[in-house]
């Protein structure tokens, strides 16, 4: 009856996206480094990384948020609040260990997300009001924070412990922090959503949440949890942030958001929830990283970016719809009538 | 029965949001009319509506998308392209009046996609005009990149500056009451006014009824391009020149205006006074906020937070008068005549 | 002796507008096959709701092996053992079939919560070889049938380990062979000592399989028998309350001309080579299964999913019919199954239900005529005698089989003379059952032409003037009313 074919053709689709995108990205570095020469070095392939690199960190958390069916525009603005925040406890030059700086923003992130949370789950606003919201207040929070004890001054380089100020490029075994704990963080989600009980009921959430809740499943508990963890990811972001720019601006990250939900859509994650893998998200940051990168080594105005980036999200989610669509008429059609 | 029905429904009355709405209007202006010298002086009150009218206009078709369940959140990121459009053309000489059709051209186009996608590609509003406030507005960065444009002619500049003859009331301030009056007739009282709620209470039963919902949606969406062309026109003519970035951050304000105004996000409820007293409190907030010298990034977290609020006590009321409405039908059940059919017979058990 | 693992005691449950349980009592010995039987809409599936924690009761106690419990949602239920397989499977889409099955419960190690792929495979397979499926563990959950589907969800009773289980309708999607398959499991599981609650319209199924039987009707607990000590009559008396012939007061109409003809009407996936034809005065009843393709055809005609091939006459003219909009100008009126999703909007009142095709003849100078509405309203409320205070209640106060009068008002007031009903009385409770039946008569006593959808056989034999049976999406036999016996037509639509 289903079997054989069946399989092959799903097992073929899920890993094609994947696949595809892999295959994108191969042809956009070979085009770009064609195009300029300087593209493939390691100096840029550096830059490439650390820019892809909090995106990535970013991503994981939307998808989270996306997957249970709901949406976080607020990331961008929570960046920048708590990397704000973080950067005026440290601004006087403590020795603090750079790593101590990330994890007061994870928590700082977490509140933050926990609202979010609270507002969606307990107060059932829906996720784009909610995060509409949150995203105004957090970014007007920025500004009075920073005006409240620096009277409106951005924190500069100059106020942070040179650990602080370094603490992306450094390096652990060759490999750059940030890029490290971009890792780590991968390594961690990975497993959390692909091989534990509470991370395959995220993906059920969103695939029925009714079905869900016939099932047992803690609805509410599962939608609460993407947006704490997206909060959390979100303030480690807000730090590494800071000290890649080495700057706490108050308009730091502003419109980061669209790039976050551009690589999870493009990663392969259903935008009305219940599917999407994490390498797909991973495979879409890098690959908005290396387009970002190569706009500008070709000269392209970075005027383009914004269009680029609305424009892809259009594509990707347009081309999405319409393979789902030929896929439920194939199986339609292979009903034997 | 008909006792019931009354007191569920004056109850509901007392308790409906666009009273309450009228409610605090007048309390916050009274309060604040103590607070400093200025704040009912007319012409001080008239000038305030200049800087909330292009919010408003849009405001107004706003309400009608978000009443069919919709929402649209690429409205600002219209404006912003439409201006620029409009002041491109005209700086490469075009004539003025022509460049402003244009840009609501321009405008009406972009309203026009977003509904296309929507209803032939079958994608979630939300989605497409998230996409599409960052695609416009890449666009309008595309074409006018880090410069400015002005000297736009007098003529032009009365439109959003200008005053009717030698009162203090600006012209677009009586533009806008024009349109809502008419938007309001049309939601209330009119054919297609009763299809918008209809689709968002139950697509589905709208069409199984006949009703062509998809070219409702494509006609709102267009119109809501449509409205941000017109919107353009005027914020380009107040603050007399335009960049990429103008009108930024605007669709919150707007979308906040509407939940304020007592329009529920899940759609089907909601009345255009609610949404013109919204627009005023707003408004008459963002002036006392100025009056007393309060940084603009204030604004933001006052506007953020009233959107947030709205949609809460939104719940909060609705689960109140459902529980209410549910222990009068309880009460009802126990006795007198109730829409319930008369069993049969009750033949067999208890 | 008997042992009792459930007691329900004098459960009520209120709804606004309707109250689903009126203080019922319901028992479920271990390793008892337990029929709940009645009409649609005398509480069966509230029941079952409750019983799994998906509702909970306004009044009344459940006792689950011997205490009292309170199940605040499905979670606890299903922790105690109780398993749910409802008429619609609740499925995950984008999982695979062992993910559906043992979603929440995956075999994981204890500390990390880590979830065992291979072991999850290797029960999810296994379980599925008891059940005799050719399904495999890793497939796609889309791509099977229903009967498929609802192997799954036997099998997710299964993964739990369940001391009850309750089926909703089982067999109502599957063909004489799967019904087999259905009832050799379900006696497997009874000698492994799991309880069953067996919900069902075929009576001929709770024969074979039920120990116990206990009707309800409108909300009432009517009795609890012993299989052994009733027969079909008692049966459908304790369900329905009086004799089948009363139920279905179908008048002798004079049959007219041709009103629709539908020619090797096909549409991918759904049916195929539909043709028939229906006359003015004619009731044609058309019965299937769950999944047969009626309502695809309906809707095909209807122009709400149109077909892909075939053509579609009215009176005696070819049209292409590819919007609602088009139908109704036609003179074509769908009366969908589930009203309140298709048939009517809950949340406005009546009278802008029943004005809602035809809006536009309300208009006057620009504005809608709110006196007008009313008037119509009234006047279609009145004539199928709508029980309301008035023609401004909102619909969503009403009873069900209100409901269903409002949806048809609506047609009625848009002058269609070609009917298309979807389950007429699906939910609705006796009395109001009835009446509709008889307000169809009447309709086709004036002419009008009206084809029945039902799965519901005593209905279709008692309305219909003939009878068209589907399965699969093919029209499978043709009967005319006297020809036509229950034998005869179930066997139709049941053959493989």
């Amino acid at each position: 009856m289903s079997n054989g074919t069946e399989r092959s053709l799903f097992a073929r689709f899920a890993g094609l996206r994947e696949l595809g995108i892999f295959i994108f990205l191969i042809a956009v570095v070979v085009i770009i480094s064609i195009r300029s020469p300087v593209f493939l070095t390691l100096d840029n392939i550096h830059d490439i990384g650390l820019d892809a690199a909090i995106l990535a960190i970013v991503a994981v958390g939307e998808m989270m948020v996306i997957l249970t069916g709901g949406i976080d525009i607020s990331v961008g603005s929570g960046i920048g609040l708590s990397g704000m925040i973080v950067a005026l406890i440290i601004m006087n030059q403590w020795s603090i260990p750079p790593i101590v700086a990330v994890f007061m923003g994870t928590a700082i992130g977490g509140v933050l997300g926990m609202i979010n949370g609270v507002l969606v789950v307990k107060a059932k606003i829906p996720p784009i009001i909610t995060t509409l919201g949150t995203m105004s207040i957090y970014r007007g929070a920025t500004f009075i924070v920073n005006y409240t004890v620096n009277k409106g001054k951005w924190v500069a380089a100059d106020r942070f412990a040179p650990a602080f100020r370094t603490f992306t490029r450094d390096t652990f075994f060759l490999v750059p922090n940030l890029i490290l704990i971009t890792i780590i963080i991968y390594i961690i989600f990975y497993y959390f959503l692909n091989h534990t009980v509470t991370g395959r009921k995220i993906y059920a959430v969103g695939s029925n949440p009714d079905g869900a809740r016939f099932a047992g499943i803690n609805v509410d508990k599962i939608m609460f949890l993407p947006y704490l963890l997206t909060g959390m990811l979100v303030g480690t972001g807000g730090v590494l942030w800071v000290s890649r720019y080495t700057s706490a601006q108050t308009d730091a990250a502003q419109g980061f958001e669209f790039m976050v939900i551009t690589a999870v859509v493009i990663g392969g994650v259903k935008v009305t929830g219940g599917s999407g893998s994490i390498i797909g998200i991973l495979l879409g940051s890098i690959l908005i990283g290396v387009i970002n990168n190569a706009l500008n080594l070709v000269r392209v105005s970075p005027f383009w970016k914004l269009a680029i980036n609305g424009f892809i999200i259009l594509m990707a989610v347009i081309v999405d719809k319409y393979i789902q669509q030929s896929v439920n008429k194939r199986l339609l059609e292979r009903r034997k009538l | 029965m008909r006792r019931s029905n009354q007191q569920l429904k004056t109850s509901s009355f007392v308790v409906q949001w666009e009273f309450i709405l009228l409610l605090i209007f007048i309390l916050f202006n009274f309060i604040m009319s103590f607070t400093h010298s200025n704040y009912l002086r007319i012409s001080n009150l008239f000038d305030t509506t200049f800087i909330f009218s292009e919010k408003a206009l849009v405001a107004l078709i706003m309400t009608f998308i978000i009443i069919t369940g919709n929402i649209d959140i690429s409205v600002a990121s219209m404006m912003g392209l439409s201006s620029v459009v409009l002041a491109t053309l005209f700086r490469a000489g075009m004539n003025i009046w022509l460049a402003s059709l244009v840009g609501l051209g321009v405008g009406t186009f972009c309203g026009f996609l977003n509904g296309f996608i929507i209803t032939r590609v079958r994608l979630p509003a939300l989605i497409i005009t998230l996409a599409n406030f960052s695609f416009y507005r890449g666009i309008a960065y595309v074409i006018l990149g880090d410069e400015a444009v002005s000297g736009f002619p007098e003529s032009f500049l009365y439109l959003g500056r200008g005053y009717i003859g030698n009162s203090p009331v600006p012209f677009i301030l009586v533009f806008f009451i024009v349109l809502a009056v008419i938007a309001g007739i049309v939601l209330h009282r009119t054919k297609f006014g009763r299809t918008v709620y209809a689709i968002g209470w139950n697509e589905n039963t709208c069409y199984a009824s006949g009703i062509p919902v998809d070219r409702i949606k494509l006609l709102l969406f267009t119109l809501s391009g449509f409205m941000a062309g017109v919107a353009a026109v005027f914020i380009t003519s107040r603050i007399g020149n335009t960049r990429p970035n103008i009108a930024t951050g605007f669709e919150l304000e707007i979308i906040t205006i509407v939940i304020l105004g007592g329009v529920m996000i899940t759609g089907g409820v909601g009345k255009m006074w609610g949404v013109f007293l919204s627009i005023f409190l707003i408004g008459t907030i963002r002036y006392g906020l100025g009056l007393h010298n309060i940084p603009g990034q204030y604004m933001l977290i006052v506007t953020g937070s009233l959107l947030i609020i709205s949609i809460l006590m939104n719940n909060l009321i609705v689960s109140y008068v459902e529980q209410r409405y549910l222990k009068a039908m309880a009460a009802l059940e126990q006795g007198e005549d109730l829409p319930v059919e008369p069993a049969v017979e009750k033949g067999g058990g208890t | 002796m008997a042992e009792c693992i459930l007691e329900l005691k004098a459960i009520t449950k209120q709804f606004p507008g309707v109250t689903a349980l009126r203080d019922v009592d319901f028992d479920l010995y271990r390793g008892e096959v337990h029929a709940l039987v009645g009409e649609n809409g005398a509480g069966k599936s509230t029941l079952a709701k409750i019983i799994t924690g998906v509702l909970q009761p306004t009044e009344g106690q459940i006792h689950y092996e011997g205490s009292p419990v309170v199940w605040e949602n499905p979670r606890h239920s299903i922790a105690r053992g109780i398993a749910a397989i409802y008429q619609e499977p609740a499925i995950f889409p984008d999982l695979n079939v062992a993910e559906n099955i043992y979603m929440g419960h995956q075999p994981h190690r204890a500390f990390t919560r880590n979830i065992s792929w291979r072991q999850l495979y290797k029960n999810t397979n296994e379980l599925l070889e008891t059940l005799k499926s050719s399904i495999n563990a890793k497939d796609k959950i889309t791509g099977l049938s229903i009967a498929e589907r609802q192997l799954v969800e036997i099998a997710k009773a299964l993964s739990i380990n369940a001391k009850v289980v309750i089926m909703d309708e089982p067999t109502s999607a599957l063909s004489i062979s799967e019904s087999e398959e259905l009832f050799a499991i379900v006696e497997e599981l009874k000698a492994k000592g799991t309880s069953i609650i067996f919900i069902s319209h075929r009576i001929e199924d709770i024969f074979r399989v039920a120990d116990r039987v206990t009707a309800l009707r409108d909300g009432y607990h009517v009795g609890t028998k012993a299989i052994d000590q009733v027969n079909l009559n008692d049966l459908i008396q304790m369900m329905v309350g009086r004799t089948v012939q009363n139920l279905f007061p179908k008048l002798d109409t004079k049959i007219g001309e041709e009103s629709l003809r539908v020619e090797k009407l096909s549409k991918k996936g759904k049916f195929k080579d539909v043709s028939f034809s229906l006359r003015s005065g004619e009731i044609l009843g058309l019965y299937g299964l769950v999944g047969a393709g009626r309502t695809e055809v309906a809707k095909a005609i209807f122009g709400m999913d149109p077909a892909d091939s075939g053509k579609i006459f009215v009176e005696g003219a070819q049209r292409s019919i590819k919007h609602p909009q088009k139908a109704i100008d036609l003179g074509i009126a769908y009366v969908p199954e589930n009203k309140d999703e298709e048939g009517i909007i809950l949340n406005m009142d009546i009278t802008s239900n029943i004005t809602l095709p035809i809006l536009k003849d309300f208009i006057k100078t620009g504005v809608l005529d709110r006196t007008a509405e009313q008037t119509t309203a009234e006047q279609y409320s009145k004539k199928l005698d709508v029980k309301a205070s008035s023609v401004m209640q909102k619909v969503i106060s009403l009873s069900g089989g209100n409901k269903q009068k409002v949806s048809l008002a609506k047609w009625l007031a848009s002058k269609a003379r070609i009917i298309l009903f979807d389950e007429p009385t699906k939910g609705i409770d006796v009395g109001a059952k009835a009446s509709v039946h008889k307000f169809i008569s009447e309709l086709a006593a004036d002419g009008y032409a009206i084809l029945m959808i039902s799965s519901e056989l005593p209905e279709i034999m008692g309305m219909s003037d003939n009878i068209l049976v589907m399965h699969e999406g093919i029209v499978k036999g043709y009967f005319q009313r006297s020809e036509g016996s229950q034998e005869k037509i179930l066997a139709t639509a049941l053959a493989d």
